[in-house]
């Protein structure tokens, strides 16, 4: 379970989250949705652990433990995995050697085997398949010339392959057209479990069609302005943000 | 296991501050009385028994040597080299010139194993299956071994130490020697060719392939001593070469000075492909200690179709001032230079090639990946000419720079010259820096900031890698990483 009680976080010396408070059992999707400038990217990026983001007060547990006590790299190897809403491109290094040292990493910290190649390749194709991955985009440098579309679907890989507990995924759908969002949205649900937690940070209802949570939070200025059902986002879907923007001005 | 996690693996096993080849050998040695005059000169030309007209040539080059300068002109910083203060010859004393394996002292062989290189015949190096690699192997002044000479004799390659070619085969030494680098060529060369005490001689008659990839293992381990090879590289016409060198040196407070001279001479048709994996000893965290790399190595394409490439990965040394060169002087021949120079911690790099094009119909390319981590200083410098004569001259120069860290400087000096209009050189060069971002994005996937970083590089030089014998490429992988650790965090 993740419990984040009255967190604050600041981002170049400016406040953005402003004591924000949020529950998400095991094996439950919430949606985080919000207006433009609400603190969802950020929560996201303060889950993951980045630098340049200052927790100033409260506290992030994840099954009990302080994740805010863990480096990045801890946290990837306790479960936790971000889904970039801007992946990053790193040249020269073929998709396929980054999934297999992320995976060995994360299973070597974890305690566990380090693949072989013909099992490590076995396991890449398959959860590639059921992304509509081309084998050939794996030989490629990292998310170097790959179309939104690519991107969004190694995300979804990786977390297919480093096989968190914790999923966030940060706006995976924009930028995505229709067909593309389902296939993303086919990919995490495929990953729903009674063991994984997501938290679906997204600012339009579109991708809640298809990845139907369990519960809706609406951010705004910082803190969670209000929560409900699936039902929820379709209400926002009709009246759009404007009582929350209210909230933030 | 991927290149990048046994690199991290070793990377790990190592004590940051170790550096790996930096052992001592406990070795009786002979050596020259410290000090630098025409005795010395003399000394060394006798202990190696050479007939009297390379005596003259080195004597020439000592009085040359008296009247120069050193040059100045490099990126580079360092106190001034007191040359009265070096051993100028040192040899194992067990060792009086190179033997077959059953008569290597067995202290020697067994510096050698814990380098990882093979002087048996039968062995293969470290963790590379299936390849046989002839080597040449240098201590201090002097060849103590030569693996597979016979069977590359029945080639008709001739691979074997300088000074045995010289006895051996003196006319092939004596059309070749100093005919790419002259005697008066620089200040560092003309003092190499005073005192230049081993290196290899590589002989390809035409049209000969030669059978194995051919490399050196330079090593130098007396205190104060100042190694001073020359290699002399001949491939005649239509035949190929494949020569790698590598170097390391004990960890020694003192600067250590290493001052080379390789010529390179490719025949009609002919290629010579020359990589260097350069690993002397860089120094402490501090800056302390380490070898001075000041190298002149120069190619000559003298035959019309003849292809040199140089092939460097520089990881070591506390300072290099080396520039592996082409003079492309047969029609249609063509020059290579593939750079892969790392400076950590005080290290300082001034490294880069010329490309001088004097036939027609030639051509160049230069790929240069930098990469400055600590407080290093790391400067690329090419020169890339065209003749008169050189109609239809073209290079392609691509430089990049990676900055790790905010405290280390990178530079790009490019000289381009042409006298001659259909020329067409073009030049790209580029600066970025290991941005946050792409380590947040690599942590967040469970990697370390050691494997991270690793990553990234390797990926920043694979251009270059892939020009590496295939046999090299873990090794050169495992060997980037480990020069950069503790550049991060």
């Amino acid at each position: 379970m993740l419990e984040i009680k009255n967190l604050h976080a600041n981002v170049d010396g400016r406040e953005i989250l402003k004591g924000l408070d949020l529950t998400l059992p095991t094996g439950e999707v919430h949606a985080v949705m919000g207006p433009n400038g609400s603190g969802k990217s950020t929560l996201a990026y303060v889950l993951a652990g980045k630098e340049d983001y200052e927790v100033t007060a409260g506290t992030v547990t994840w099954n009990g433990e302080d994740l805010l006590a863990m480096d990045p790299t801890e946290r990837a190897v306790a479960g936790v995995f971000l889904a970039f809403q801007y992946p990053m491109e790193i040249p020269g290094v073929a998709t396929m050697t980054f999934l297999r040292t992320a995976v060995n990493s994360v299973r070597k910290a974890r305690g566990e085997a380090e693949l072989s190649t013909p099992d490590f390749l076995r396991f890449v194709r398959e959860k590639a398949k059921a992304l509509k991955i081309d084998p050939e985009m794996l030989k490629r440098p990292l998310n170097v010339g790959f179309s939104g579309g690519e991107k969004k679907r190694n995300e979804i890989l990786q977390m297919a392959l480093l096989e968190p507990s914790l999923c966030v995924l940060d706006e995976t759908d924009s930028g995505l057209d229709i067909d593309a969002v389902r296939v993303v949205a086919d990919g995490v649900n495929a990953l729903r479990s009674p063991e994984r937690s997501m938290l679906v940070i997204t600012h339009y209802q579109r991708l809640l069609n298809y990845i139907v949570p369990d519960r809706v939070h609406v951010l705004s200025d910082g803190r969670v302005a209000r929560s409900g059902g699936p039902e929820l986002a379709l209400e926002l879907e009709d009246t759009g943000y404007a009582e929350f923007d209210g909230q933030a001005a | 296991m991927p290149a990048v996690q046994e690199t991290v693996a070793r990377v790990r096993e190592i004590d940051v501050d170790k550096y790996k080849y930096g052992f001592f050998t406990d070795i009786e040695s002979v050596k020259a009385p410290k000090g630098l005059s025409e005795d010395i000169v003399r000394f060394i030309s006798e202990k190696k028994g050479e007939p009297e007209w390379l005596l003259e040539w080195r004597l020439e080059a000592y009085r040359r040597w008296l009247t120069m300068n050193e040059p100045a002109w490099a990126n580079v910083k360092y106190p001034k080299i007191d040359f009265q203060d070096l051993y100028y010859y040192s040899a194992p004393k067990s060792t009086e010139g190179p033997k077959s394996l059953e008569e290597v002292d067995p202290e020697l062989l067994e510096t050698y194993a814990k380098l990882g290189i093979p002087l048996k015949e039968q062995a293969v190096l470290a963790g590379v299956q299936g390849a046989r690699v002839a080597v040449d192997a240098v201590f201090d002044s002097v060849s103590v071994v030569t693996t597979f000479k016979e069977e590359l004799a029945k080639a008709g390659v001739i691979f074997s130490s300088v000074s045995e070619a010289v006895k051996t085969h003196p006319e092939l030494v004596r059309k070749y020697l100093g005919s790419v680098v002259p005697i008066t060529d620089n200040y560092y060369a003309t003092l190499n060719s005073a005192v230049f005490s081993d290196g290899s001689f590589v002989y390809v008659p035409p049209g000969v392939r030669c059978p194995m990839e051919l490399s050196t293992y330079f090593r130098i381990n007396e205190k104060q001593t100042g190694q001073f090879e020359r290699t002399l590289i001949i491939a005649d016409k239509g035949s190929y070469v494949s020569y790698l060198e590598g170097c390391t040196a004990p960890m020694r407070d003192e600067n250590q000075l290493h001052a080379a001279v390789v010529e390179l001479v490719a025949l009609d048709d002919a290629e010579i492909k020359y990589s260097t994996v350069q690993n002397w000893y860089p120094g402490d965290k501090a800056g302390k200690g380490g070898v001075y790399n000041f190298v002149t190595k120069r190619g000559d394409c003298r035959g019309a179709h003849s292809k040199i490439s140089w092939t460097q990965v520089e990881t070591g040394s506390a300072i290099t001032w080396k520039y592996p060169s082409c003079i492309l002087r047969g029609d249609g021949s063509r020059g290579e230079f593939y750079s892969i120079a790392i400076s950590n911690g005080h290290q300082q790099i001034d490294s880069g090639t010329k490309m001088i094009h004097l036939g027609r119909d030639t051509s160049s390319r230069i790929i240069s990946k930098g990469i400055a981590a600590g407080h290093s200083n790391n400067t690329y410098r090419g020169l890339v000419s065209a003749h008169r004569k050189a109609t239809n001259a073209r290079n392609y120069t691509n430089c990049d720079s990676l900055l790790i860290g905010d405290k280390c400087g990178a530079h790009t000096v490019p000289y381009i010259e042409a006298k001659n209009a259909s020329a067409t050189f073009e030049h790209e060069a580029t600066t970025s820096k290991i941005s946050e971002d792409q380590l947040f994005y690599c942590l967040s996937r469970g990697l370390s900031a050691e494997e991270a970083v690793a990553l990234i590089v390797n990926g920043f030089v694979r251009d270059v890698l892939q020009h590496l014998p295939m046999e090299f490429m873990a090794e050169t992988q495992k060997l980037i990483s480990i020069s950069l650790e503790g550049s991060v965090g």
